[in-house]
């Protein structure tokens, strides 16, 4: 029997605000324990919640950038439970009118995922456990930080569709500078909802809720682990009770929480303290004139106006400092081929080998435009570029021309000192020369290979190339 | 709408409020007699009436995104139950 | 000093007839005399009193004085006061000094006025004759063996037994209008909105509304003067230009038009109350104010629609009380869900419990349509009628309350019969609008006031008729100092 596989996603996204979402205190991350715990963080008796602007522009700027609707009036409300990091006792969230409905976002081969919603909501703080034993610590900084959580349709059918979708959501909220992405830190948060059913079957099977997912390949891997065990739960004829699993890194099983006793009943209703959010049109509009260009229509500018490949030009917008670190060097007056070409390439895999990120590459950007520069005149071969690039990565403070003259990489170009070397080979080579004379391109390619190999590289390949063609012929 | 034991066993999880067995029948009458008193709302029709949250059609106003709150963590840990330098504490939580 | 009006007082004060300091060990000397018998007073720290008063008499001294400048004020104990233990009036909150002052305290000290100590009150505000109080029931002091009403009824009663010249007090369903009806002063509930709510203990937070409890309405005038003050600290404080309330009092009223609504004027009113109202509609009468029957058809609805909202709000603004981050925790408990069960358990008294349970029960899935959101359409009903009614008239006229004080222990085991008490003030809170209640004469040597009822933000109108009324009688200058 083949299944289906159904997956829906929940996203937890940190806003980037200085403030909390209702109070003045700070959000800074890594502060000693209850230093950003304030009066309104801590539930006092008498306190009072007000709405932060800048949360609100940017669950706008989200609800814009994934082609949703912007509500004109959203409502807060409460959601009651008790637990030891959620000081009020309820949780500030939108519930019956959220402020951003139905968007959509699309991967891979343009396939639609549709955002049913994105509310605002308050963070709880965190709990330590293991202070002392059988004690629990209270941390009430996180407590009421702003999140946007962003809820999809269950429209992936894949781990590899889930993690796309996930990856894209994860540059777009950088992108337009609504969250920092950081998922070690907890700034972004998914939630995945699984389930399966009978290959074409209409009826949506029984889903579980992985949580505790901080990397797309926790994600990745706890999708597919979920997907099997559920799969042979059926098949073994059992059924699928829903519940909320956590994902272990260390054995890269999901497990279900232990059940609660009775199912939640969260008790929502409007926040008497907030009143509703109203957003006029003339505020969308602002906003949306601040927007500026998103990946898909950058994505779209590299392939048509640089004529890069898809992939060159998917990876160059993987991130929006990427996409404007070549964007400067393009206006720079520099090749968009070969530029994409050495970012993705040769950038990327040293970034990647050393764990970085392109704003903490060691090769500032006026090295790399005079790096590009010389292999567009020609002075350098693209094999000698590597050897600069690596001797910059390794010091930063190194000329490139200086490098070139020193390292003696210049290229020879000067067909008067080329040319010696060309008759040399051709002299001493002849079965290769009669092999090309019958038709073998294979023997060009070798000549040429021994020009260069007897200018010890420095010689310009395509000036070879054209002498040694030249040469052939008269031969 | 009659309430049960059963109401009052899951009202007293929900509210996190103990109520002592001897005590659930003193509480469930008196309880009773008050959803009796509120029950005389469903005479009214209500078809078509937007509910009311506010006493006043206004809407939300927006703090500026400035920090105004100082760290007193020292003054409200030491105002909480229990606490040590760093956190308030409370039994183990189990998850 | 004891039965001067605040504008009496600060004409003593800036003709330094008194200082401020004396002021203030007079009424703390009252407090020593009469609160043990009253019990009006949860917390008196005549040492902070003191440091104010000396504060005070400094700027009465550099000409840096305004209206409350040096008065002594007593303050419900449901406004946080940096430094002070704010209660509540709860077990739950016996251990708490409020590290922040709320918004109305805040105001008071800007005007140097002195704060006398914090008044008993209801637990929570939960209640309609001060007996849920963790500290005891408070003593009305025109017959110690009667309820002062509720919540506010610390803050009546200190007023009216003389140990305080005015106080504060919060109204949620009638806890500022009905005590004051119930110790024969006058009390004011504005406008939602008009005073701020940050620092003061939420009950039911679209409902509850300070202002104050004072001896006339030209003390409540200018008590309201000094609280009412738009605030961002609170999303639903309202930013309105607060008139000089005080200016307006003495506007002529004649050719206005007061509507009686016939439904409160029905054959369930008390008749001995009725013929009290009839003399007050008599007053305006003479000075030229005209009446009309109205209709609030919803109105018989209100209680109803109340004990839906306000326990709903209630239970989940009281689940912060859990033992964690300040307050009273259990002692005993083997685990996190005992310690919740406990602490709340232990640490509210019968009725806020009653309340939180009920209000659970109106939120929890099954039940949101048929309770919740039904008295939030009702709510809406209620509030129409009133802006139909105002249409036709200037101000309503009500009763304040359907009997003068009943005795202590009269009500406390029929929590329905208790909710009654609120049947003709609680309609205001649901709409939002401001209303006062007057002293309008005496049934068995026990006061009855009457209601004014004014549109949005129309205090100043409110304050302006109840001032007329009381410059043509004297029931808000009886005071019950014969049978103290």
């Amino acid at each position: 029997m083949s299944w289906d596989i159904v997956i829906g996603i929940e996203t937890h996204v940190q806003l980037t605000t200085q403030t909390k979402i209702f109070s003045g205190a700070s959000t800074a991350f890594g502060m000693p324990a209850n230093e950003n715990a304030c009066l309104v963080s801590l539930a006092y008796p008498g306190t009072l919640p007000v709405l932060n602007k800048e949360a609100v522009k940017k669950a706008i700027k989200f609800g814009l950038a994934v082609n949703a609707d912007i509500a004109e009036y959203s409502v807060f409300a409460r959601k009651n439970y008790f637990y030891p990091d959620l000081p009020k006792g309820y949780q500030i969230s939108q519930f019956e009118l959220p402020v951003v409905n139905n968007g959509f976002l699309t991967i891979g081969d343009n396939k639609k995922i549709r955002i049913l919603r994105a509310h605002l909501e308050e963070d709880a703080g965190k709990s330590v456990h293991g202070i002392l034993n059988n004690q629990t610590g209270i941390d009430l900084n996180r407590a009421g930080t702003p999140l946007l959580e962003i809820v999809t349709e269950p429209d992936m059918s894949s781990a590899q569709e889930a993690i796309a979708y996930a990856k894209k959501l994860h540059n777009l909220v950088q992108w337009i500078g609504v969250c920092d992405g950081n998922m070690q830190e907890g700034s972004f948060r998914c939630d995945v909802n699984v389930s399966v059913k009978p290959s074409g079957s209409e009826k949506l099977g029984t889903r579980r809720e992985i949580k505790n997912l901080n990397s797309f390949r926790n994600m990745e891997q706890a999708i597919n682990y979920e997907v099997n065990w559920q799969i042979e739960q059926l098949e073994d004829g059992n059924e699928i009770i829903q519940s909320t699993v956590l994902f272990n890194p260390d054995t890269g099983e999901t497990k279900a929480m232990r059940s609660k006793e009775e199912a939640n009943d969260y008790r929502y209703f409007p926040d008497p303290d907030l009143l509703p959010l109203k957003i006029n049109q003339e505020d969308i509009d602002d906003i949306k004139s601040s927007l500026g260009e998103l990946p898909e229509a950058s994505i779209k500018k590299l392939i048509e106006d640089f004529k890069l490949n898809n992939a060159d030009a998917s990876i160059i917008t993987s991130n929006k400092q990427t996409y404007e670190f070549f964007q400067s060097l393009i206006s720079e007056g520099l090749d968009p081929k070969i530029t994409a070409n050495w970012i993705v390439v040769n950038l990327f895999a040293k970034l990647n080998d050393n764990e970085l990120s392109i704003e903490e590459s060691p090769i500032n950007k006026n090295q790399f435009v005079l790096l590009i520069r010389r292999i567009m005149d020609k002075t350098i071969s693209n094999n000698a570029a590597k050897k600069i690039f690596d001797l910059l990565w390794e010091d930063s403070h190194a000329d490139v021309d200086q490098s070139i003259e020193v390292l003696g990489l210049k290229q020879v170009s000067d067909s008067s000192t080329i040319l010696p070397f060309v008759q040399e080979v051709i002299a001493n080579n002849q079965a290769m020369v009669e092999q090309f004379k019958s038709g073998k391109d294979k023997a060009f390619n070798a000549l040429v290979g021994q020009v260069m190999k007897l200018s010890k590289g420095k010689a310009n390949p395509g000036q070879v190339s054209e002498i040694l063609k030249d040469e052939l012929n008269k031969a | 709408m009659a309430l049960t034991d059963k109401d009052i066993k899951k009202l007293s999880h929900l509210a996190k409020i103990n109520i002592d067995s001897k005590d659930e029948k003193i509480v469930l009458s008196k309880l009773e007699g008050i959803i009796k008193l509120i029950d005389t709302m469903q005479q009214v029709d209500t078809n078509n009436i937007e509910p009311m949250s506010h006493a006043l059609d206004i809407t939300q106003p927006l703090r500026e995104d400035v920090v105004t709150e100082e760290n007193q963590k020292n003054d409200f840990l030491k105002l909480g139950p229990e606490s040590n330098e760093d956190y308030f504490i409370v039994p183990r939580v189990v998850e | 000093m004891k039965n001067l009006s605040l504008r009496e007082l600060n004409l003593g004060l800036s003709n330094k007839k008194f200082s401020s300091e004396e002021l203030t060990k007079f009424f703390l000397n009252e407090i020593k005399t009469s609160n043990p018998k009253i019990n009006a007073f949860i917390t008196v720290d005549e040492e902070k009193s003191l440091q104010q008063a000396k504060d005070a008499d400094k700027r009465i001294s550099q000409n840096d004085m305004n209206e409350l400048t040096g008065i002594p004020i007593a303050q419900k104990d449901i406004f946080c006061a940096k430094g002070w233990k704010t209660t509540c009036a709860s077990k739950m909150l016996d251990n708490f000094y409020a590290p922040y002052d709320s918004k109305v305290i805040e105001l008071f000290n800007q005007h140097g006025a002195i704060n006398l100590g914090k008044t008993n009150m209801d637990e929570f505000a939960m209640g309609s004759s001060n007996e849920t109080s963790y500290y005891g029931e408070v003593r009305n002091p025109w017959n110690l063996d009667y309820v002062p009403g509720g919540s506010s009824g610390g803050s009546a009663a200190a007023v009216a037994s003389g140990m305080a010249p005015a106080a504060t007090a919060t109204d949620t369903g009638g806890s500022i209008r009905q005590p004051a009806s119930l110790c024969g002063l006058t009390g004011l509930k504005p406008t939602y909105g008009l005073v701020s709510r940050f620092g003061m203990i939420a009950f039911a937070s679209s409902l509850d509304q300070a202002g104050p409890i004072a001896k006339s309405a030209e003390d409540c005038a200018l008590m309201l003067k000094v609280m009412a003050a738009h605030d961002e600290r609170d999303s639903t404080s309202i930013k309105h230009n607060v008139p000089d309330y005080l200016k307006n009092l003495d506007s002529p009223i004649n050719g206005k038009t007061i509507g009686l609504p016939k439904e409160f004027f029905n054959d369930d009113l008390n008749q001995d109350i009725k013929v009290i109202l009839e003399q007050v509609i008599d007053s305006y009468q003479k000075i030229g104010v005209n009446f009309k029957e109205i209709s609030l058809p919803n109105s018989h609805l209100s209680i109803p629609v109340y004990y839906v909202i306000a326990p709903a709000e209630a239970s989940s603004n009281l689940s912060r009380y859990d033992g964690v981050k300040f307050g009273y925790r259990a002692e005993e408990f083997k685990d996190l869900e005992e310690m919740y069960l406990k602490t709340r358990e232990q640490g509210f008294g019968d009725e806020v419990k009653r309340r939180i349970l009920v209000g659970t029960y109106v939120l929890s899935a099954g039940y949101y349509d048929a309770y919740y959101l039904k008295a939030q359409k009702i709510r809406r009903l209620i509030a129409n009628d009133f802006k139909n009614a105002f249409n036709e008239c200037d101000l309503i006229l009500a009763p304040s309350c359907p009997s003068t004080a009943f005795k202590i222990g009269d009500k406390t085991e029929d929590p329905v019969a208790m909710y009654m008490q609120d049947m003709y003030t609680i309609s205001t809170n649901l709409a939002g609008l401001p209303a006062i209640s007057s002293p309008a004469g005496f049934l068995n040597k026990m006061p009855v006031g009457f209601q004014l009822i004014g549109n949005y933000f129309d205090e100043a109108t409110i304050l302006n008729f109840t001032h007329q009324y009381q410059q043509i009688t004297d029931w808000h200058q009886k005071t019950p100092e014969a049978d103290v």
